[in-house]
């Protein structure tokens, strides 16, 4: 179908664009890479009055790499993000979750902010912001704030954003040292949404003893699942029937649903093999990275 | 119900356009309906099948997840772009007629927009990653093996005899074909179309 009529805006600046959001009120939507919106729009599962592309609007672009961690600007397309060599060394998760975004025609468009913003919880981009603790950077009429992953997903397709606010930013913090990270999912075809995924981040001090471990699941709960499995792990040394019992507690925690894809049984079963998949990854990465010698900071801040 | 018109400028394979649309007109329905260029086919119209996929500053991108008012600001390359000025078809183009890698055609033009990007990035792709490259356009008739095998001829001719006919401007600076120029191998007897 097409998209309903709307008002069409593209501001400049970000002043004008959040004082353009404002007026529209419960009524607007902020359009950058378009490619959850512009589906909604055509499948009229959307109708805002107000559309503000922003586009045009200067000083959102730009991935900053440096010592705490990746900020990414609102215009940052997932394919720039996954090709920035300095953003993948920082946090490498970014890019083993990126590569799960849809496809490659999509991420060329789509933006990473954008994604964390629409709340799907098969998104993976979502997932990753929960797992390193990230925030986002909000303006509104009221100024500037800066919301943590754990408060800003606040259900299916909801986020703590007030009316007349934009998501300028995320920020993704470097992982302790030690600290290996995966990411895991299965979908009907590469590129589908995802029955199920986890990531999951795995630290072990320099003798090989795990000292934190938590995953993040998509597509098993109405928002990313993020479970601390610290103290399930901490001391053991990442034994994979150690790290099995860990993904069965986390699966237990899931929530999901059953739809045509797949039933609700399959998904839990998903969600406990694929978290013990990931976990394993991430603990082989965390050992690769206390035995070699410490990566060096791959660049500052712009 | 009056809705506000805009007017806007497109840069679509190197010839500039005015149409005047509402805000809501997608990019796919602007390039069929305003401008006449009916090679790029609408499928699913949302972001699903591929075969609204054209090139955005050389990109390939869902043209019925744009809106038209928001590609004003890009060089838009639609299938119409693809051959040369003098109706040589593209490497990909051939590499389709030749390994049979369409049936209704119906699909094509988002195939052959994906490919032709694809194989400017990656010039020597193996079978798997031909396969991958295409994970994200539908097919209904061929069953992509011939797509497959279509995307390593592609490469394979472009080897051979260079991007000829393909926008030179948007391929990036030291990729193939960078080094014999753009039209410089042309094959002599692709003069016509077929």
């Amino acid at each position: 179908m097409k998209p309903p009529p709307f008002a069409y805006h593209a501001p400049t600046e970000l002043d004008e664009a959040v004082g353009l959001l404002a007026e529209a009120g419960e009524q607007g939507k902020v359009l950058a890479g378009g490619q959850s919106l512009i589906p909604l729009l055509n499948m009229r599962l959307a109708q805002p009055r107000v559309v503000v592309d922003i586009n045009g609007v200067a000083g959102l672009g730009g991935i900053g790499t440096g010592a705490d961690g990746v900020r990414v600007g609102a215009l940052v397309r997932h394919s720039q993000l996954e090709a920035d060599t300095a953003a993948a060394a920082a946090v490498p998760l970014l890019r083993q979750g990126l590569r799960l975004v849809a496809h490659p025609v999509i991420r060329n468009r789509g933006t990473t902010v954008g994604s964390i913003v629409h709340a799907d919880p098969a998104g993976e981009m979502p997932a990753v912001l929960a797992l390193l603790d990230g925030a986002v950077e909000l303006r509104g009429p009221a100024g500037a704030r800066t919301v943590p992953a754990a408060e800003f997903t606040t259900g299916p397709m909801e986020t703590a954003l007030a009316p007349g606010e934009i998501a300028v930013a995320a920020r993704f913090p470097r992982p302790a040292p030690g600290t290996g990270t995966a990411f895991v999912e299965i979908a009907r075809r590469h590129g589908d949404y995802a029955l199920c995924g986890a990531a999951a981040a795995l630290t072990l001090d320099p003798d090989g003893r795990v000292t934190a471990a938590r995953c993040c699941l998509v597509s098993a709960a109405p928002v990313p699942l993020l479970v601390d499995l610290t103290p399930r792990l901490s001391g053991t040394r990442a034994l994979p029937g150690e790290l099995d019992e860990a993904a069965a507690a986390a699966a237990e925690r899931s929530d999901p649903e059953d739809d045509i894809h797949a039933s609700a049984d399959y998904r839990r079963h998903l969600a406990r093999i694929l978290t013990g998949r990931a976990l394993a990854r991430a603990a082989a990465a965390a050992s690769a990275d206390t035995t070699a010698a410490p990566a060096a900071d791959t660049g500052a801040i712009r | 119900m009056t809705e506000e018109q805009h007017d806007i400028r497109l840069h679509v394979n190197g010839v500039r356009y005015s149409a005047r649309v509402p805000a809501r007109r997608l990019l796919s329905d602007c390039l069929r309906h305003d401008l006449g260029l009916t090679g790029t086919h609408v499928g699913c119209e949302h972001g699903v099948c591929g075969a609204c996929t054209v090139l955005v500053d050389g990109q390939p991108a869902r043209s019925c997840l744009m809106l038209a008012v928001s590609a004003a600001r890009h060089d838009i390359t639609t299938v119409e772009g693809l051959a040369a000025p003098d109706g040589t078809p593209h490497p990909v183009q051939r590499a389709f007629s030749e390994c049979h890698a369409l049936q209704c055609g119906f699909c094509t033009p988002g195939f052959l927009t994906l490919v032709a990007a694809y194989v400017r990035d990656n010039p020597d792709p193996g079978e798997d990653d031909a396969r991958e490259a295409v994970t994200g356009n539908l097919c209904r008739c061929t069953g992509y093996q011939n797509i497959v095998a279509a995307v390593l001829r592609t490469a394979e001719i472009t080897r051979e005899h260079g991007a000829s006919g393909a926008p030179e401007a948007r391929r990036p600076a030291g990729r193939a074909g960078a080094a014999d120029g753009p039209h410089s191998a042309a094959s002599p007897k692709e003069g016509g179309r077929p």
